[in-house]
């Protein structure tokens, strides 16, 4: 037996917390107090390094982080840490940094106390058997009542936090505190070094010189340069180029990985298909005989089309797709057509927050223009035939003439927010045909809201609507429950006479008057005056159940005296024309790319 | 290649309008032998031949007493077109033979509007009679080519009033009209409090077709958006904006495509007058481009040739065809298509191939 006391002195951890409720900035002051950055180099939400994190201040990849603290007992420890997303469409994330660590600090808000994400979050690490230590943030604030949020926490999720550190990751008040209790608090690692390796893929991506490096747990075993591999799920063996691990703002290559440790591993994978974030990593000598419990699949709940804004650009679109799916597993997609928008990809998203990023992505890190369709969730059809078919995408909708019964998704979802806006909420649940189970009081003054919802009713906008009527004061969950039958209708656009397929909407019949005036009403606000008149109808079955119509422009020229200043008109026109671009030619109509997101959100209230 | 224009900016004014946004002070007549120095300072290092010159504002005959000498340093050719602006409020018969003899042989004059109310609500310094007078002593002064600046929109303009102030200017020694839209201007006292009877773009719309069918009725045939002519009465100076061709503009905030470049002097009068040479910067990367020449070539009832509209093709298939014209070799806009100029320049430009 190999020794393994260098095991004790490691701690692998990530942090969970609802959104904002510090993870990224508590993150930052750990890596500042192990000395891990430079003060000259730290800046702000320093792991979340990409631009739409920072511009949003949210986390949506988890990241991975080797420190070393010199803790009280004169002893060093190497930390892996682990920053985690905090919404709920990123779950997924959560759960595979989760594989990869024995604790997880819960940060808990000390003046908004437990939400829906709090509870969700530690149940997924209560499930993988972590050790969870609560830590109670933004003390500093003048709402804080750090003592009634520790009995939340007891009375709420079942944990003890009569010591949890109270502290304030913004003034960097007690973050020693947090240090000493990863030491103490958090199990080491367990592992055998001499036994076959297994090395649980927990996440990857593509680096254009060394291939895809994935990021790993060893589990036992241990791997370093040279050493044959084998993927357990595919099959595929590489020779390991380079192992190493996770700097703070770099790759810091070692000469090998052991059991116990968190790092990642080169071996120049070309090809997206032959590295699974979940598979196992053995050794292809002497394979282990099992994989590693990898993780639940996840399923994706939002689909929609994506096409390039310019048809020639498809195979860039692909490219950015396979991509952004080598570190985004949740992320799905396959070709499709469109009548209206020709060659591009069915995608599948975890929600609508994960399809605006993925879109923001690839426009921003591929330079691509692209038009998103309509999302749809998945419906299930049973055929007069007999047989089931299952529809993500609306032009797939059977005819209803051959429709034997329509079945829809339904999620259990609940609701946290103060008790005052109870009445909001539920009213809200109402219109999206929400069924009542219960109600459950967190404290005096808080309630968790338990209903049943269509997934189509949420899936689009009702964070926003639900915090709308909660001045931002409510957070929410969901689980699939399944199918139940439904009745449903496919509800046409037209655009000047022609059917616009990208924007036809599966709904339910009882909504498809109000649906139908939204959207035409909607379009009419998104769709610039033209050249001439637009109507827009809206139709169910052939029958036109809405309609309005776009003015024709009269005027757009700039008939001014201007003395030779041509600079000025030019550029006025150049930026007509990249607006120009952005639009899609329906015919002869011409659509901005906005007007296909702006009928998404239908709720203004 | 042809010679190039010469574009002078003067910019001075009696009283500033609310709506115009060109660079001008008022009440700076101290700076008028100052400005006129350093104008004939700048043209000292040119010596090339201009064959247009235009005098632009401001209000350009407040300084007709050192015209002579600014246009005594231009080596413009014998048979250039030398214009200026004109205000009917502030120059008389005398003023207007002074600029004659100095060389000018070209009027724009600053109508806007034979209706008084009209000229109030611009708050112009001049009434509808000033106006007519200002052209008949023109014409005695020996000007035989005339133009007047009419505005569209004004507040409380009307299709009756717009047609009267037409045919009231065709009656008079006039042979060229440029009809401009009021454009609201951010940086305007009109900008920042718009009249609360601004003209919508719909009125705009019926206005400028009106004015359009008035004139083509009249004899004035539209050659570009906002100009129209006598046959042989074009303004060739501003027919090198619109052809892309080069030009020099001397003085604050004048523009200039001079030797491939784009650049403007800076809005400093004070600055202009002490350098011993005008600054300019740079307005814009890629001169003569393409699309400038498609957007400038456009403008024009003459359109463009067919080496420029071939790549507009793809573009040309989603307009309506009352829109333009394909014939001769040439692609030009309808008078139908010059109100939505802007709509289907852009359109074609973003679909080139």
């Amino acid at each position: 037996m190999a020794d393994t006391s260098y095991l004790d002195k490691i701690r692998n951890f990530c942090i969970i917390a609802h959104i904002d409720h510090g993870k990224s900035t508590l993150a930052d002051r750990i890596l500042e107090q192990t000395q891990t950055v430079a003060l000259r180099d730290m800046e702000e939400q320093l792991l979340d390094n990409m631009d739409i994190e920072r511009e949003r201040g949210i986390t949506i990849k988890a990241r991975a982080v080797r420190l070393k603290y010199h803790a009280d007992d004169g002893e060093d420890y190497i930390f892996n840490l682990i920053d985690t997303p905090g919404h709920v469409d990123f779950n997924y994330e959560v759960s595979r940094s989760l594989v990869a660590c024995e604790g997880a600090i819960l940060i808990v808000d000390a003046s908004q106390g437990i939400e829906a994400q709090t509870l969700a979050n530690t149940y997924l690490a209560v499930e993988n058997d972590l050790e969870v230590v609560p830590v109670i943030n933004k003390i500093d604030l003048p709402s804080a009542h750090p003592e009634q949020v520790k009995e939340e926490i007891e009375n709420v999720i079942g944990i003890p936090a009569e010591g949890a550190p109270e502290i304030s990751a913004k003034m960097g008040i007690n973050i020693h505190a947090v240090m000493e209790c990863i030491v103490h608090s958090i199990p080491a690692p367990k592992g055998d070094t001499e036994a076959p390796l297994q090395a649980l893929i927990f996440d990857s991506y593509y680096d254009s010189y060394k291939g895809v490096i994935t990021y790993v747990r060893i589990k036992e075993g241990s791997v370093k340069p040279g050493d044959r591999i084998r993927m357990m799920a595919t099959g595929a063996e590489f020779t390991v180029v380079e192992t190493g691990f996770m700097g703070a703002t770099e790759l810091v290559p070692c000469s090998g990985l052991k059991a116990g440790e968190v790092g990642y591993i080169a071996a120049s994978i070309k090809s997206i298909g032959e590295t699974k974030v979940g598979d196992t990593v053995t050794s292809a000598d002497k394979p282990a005989s099992e994989p590693l419990a990898g993780y639940r699949e996840v399923n994706p709940m939002v689909f929609s089309g994506i096409y390039p804004a310019d048809g020639a650009k498809y195979v860039d679109l692909r490219e950015a797709l396979e991509k952004l799916q080598l570190n985004d597993a949740s992320l799905s997609f396959e070709p499709e057509t469109s009548v209206a928008l020709g060659f591009g990809f069915r995608c599948g998203f975890l929600g609508l927050l994960h399809m605006e990023i993925i879109q923001e992505r690839i426009e921003r890190e591929y330079n691509l223009d692209i038009i998103t369709t309509a999302p749809s969730v998945v419906y299930k059809i049973e055929l007069t035939d007999g047989t089931v078919k299952m529809i993500d995408n609306p032009t797939n909708y059977p005819d209803p003439s051959e429709i034997a019964q329509a079945y829809e998704p339904m999620v259990n979802a609940h609701v946290y927010a103060p008790s005052e806006y109870v009445g909001n909420i539920m009213e809200l649940c109402q219109n999206r045909r929400g069924v009542f189970r219960d109600m459950k009081y967190i404290d005096e003054a808080r309630v968790d809201l338990h209903y049943e919802l269509p997934l189509n009713e949420i899936v689009y906008d009702f964070f926003d609507a639900l915090k709308s009527r909660t001045r931002g004061y409510a957070s929410y969950d969901y689980e699939m429950m399944g199918f139940v039958p439904s009745k449903l209708v496919k509800l046409d656009i037209l655009l000047n006479g022609d059917i616009i397929d990208a924007l036809s909407f599966i709904v339910h019949a009882d909504k498809a008057y109000e649906r139908a005036r939204k959207m035409a009403e909607k379009l009419k606000e998104h769709i610039p005056r033209q050249l001439f008149e637009i109507p827009i109808q809206a139709a169910v079955g052939g029958k036109i159940i809405a309609r309005e119509t776009i003015k024709a422009l009269r005027k757009d020229v700039l008939a001014k005296c201007y003395g030779g200043d041509i600079t000025r008109k030019k550029k006025l026109l150049e930026k007509q024309k990249e607006g120009k671009k952005r639009m899609r030619a329906f015919g002869t109509v011409e659509v901005p790319q906005e007007a296909f997101m702006a009928v998404l959100k239908l709720d203004d209230e | 290649m042809s010679k190039r224009g010469l574009y002078i900016h003067v910019p001075f004014c009696v009283r500033k309008c609310p709506y115009c946004d060109f660079y001008s002070l008022s009440g700076a007549e101290e700076l008028y032998s100052g400005y006129a120095a350093a104008v004939r300072r700048n043209l000292a290092y040119y010596d090339e031949p201009f064959d247009t010159v235009y005098f632009g504002g401001g209000t350009p005959n407040l300084i007709t007493p050192y015209m002579a000498e600014i246009l005594s340093e231009v080596n413009f050719s014998p048979d250039a077109e030398i214009t200026s602006e004109c205000n009917p409020a502030s120059a008389g018969s005398d003023t207007l033979q002074a600029m004659r003899r100095s060389g000018i042989n070209r009027l724009s004059v600053g109508v806007q509007s034979l209706q008084d109310n009209e000229l109030q609500k611009l708050g112009r310094l001049h009434n509808s009679s000033d106006a007519e007078k200002l052209i008949l002593s023109a014409e005695k002064a020996g000007f035989d080519s005339i133009s007047a600046d009419i505005m569209l929109g004004i507040p409380g303009q009307t299709a009756t009033s717009l047609t009267d102030t037409l045919k009231r200017l065709s009656l008079l020694p006039v042979q060229h009209i440029s009809a401009y839209m009021l454009t609201l201007e951010p940086a305007t006292p009109y900008g920042k409090n718009p009249p609360v009877d601004m003209a919508d773009d719909e009125q705009m719309a019926d206005l400028y077709a009106l004015c359009q069918e008035i004139c083509r009725e009249l004899g004035f045939i539209q050659y570009e958006i906002s100009n129209f002519a006598q046959k042989g009465f074009e303004c060739r100076h501003n027919l090198k904006y619109w052809r892309d061709e080069e030009y020099l503009g001397i003085g604050p905030a004048a523009h200039s495509f001079y030797q491939g470049k784009r650049f403007a002097v800076p809005k400093d009068l004070r600055g202009f007058i002490a350098a011993p040479r005008q600054t300019t910067e740079i307005t814009d990367d890629s001169p003569g481009d393409y699309d400038e020449q498609v957007m400038m070539g456009l403008r024009l009832a003459e359109g463009i040739s067919e080496e420029l509209y071939m790549p507009l093709l793809p573009g040309l298939k989603l307009l309506p065809p009352e829109y333009y014209l394909l014939e001769n070799g040439r692609l030009r806009l309808t008078a139908a298509g010059f109100p939505v100029y802007n709509y289907i320049v852009s359109l074609l430009l973003a679909h080139t191939n």
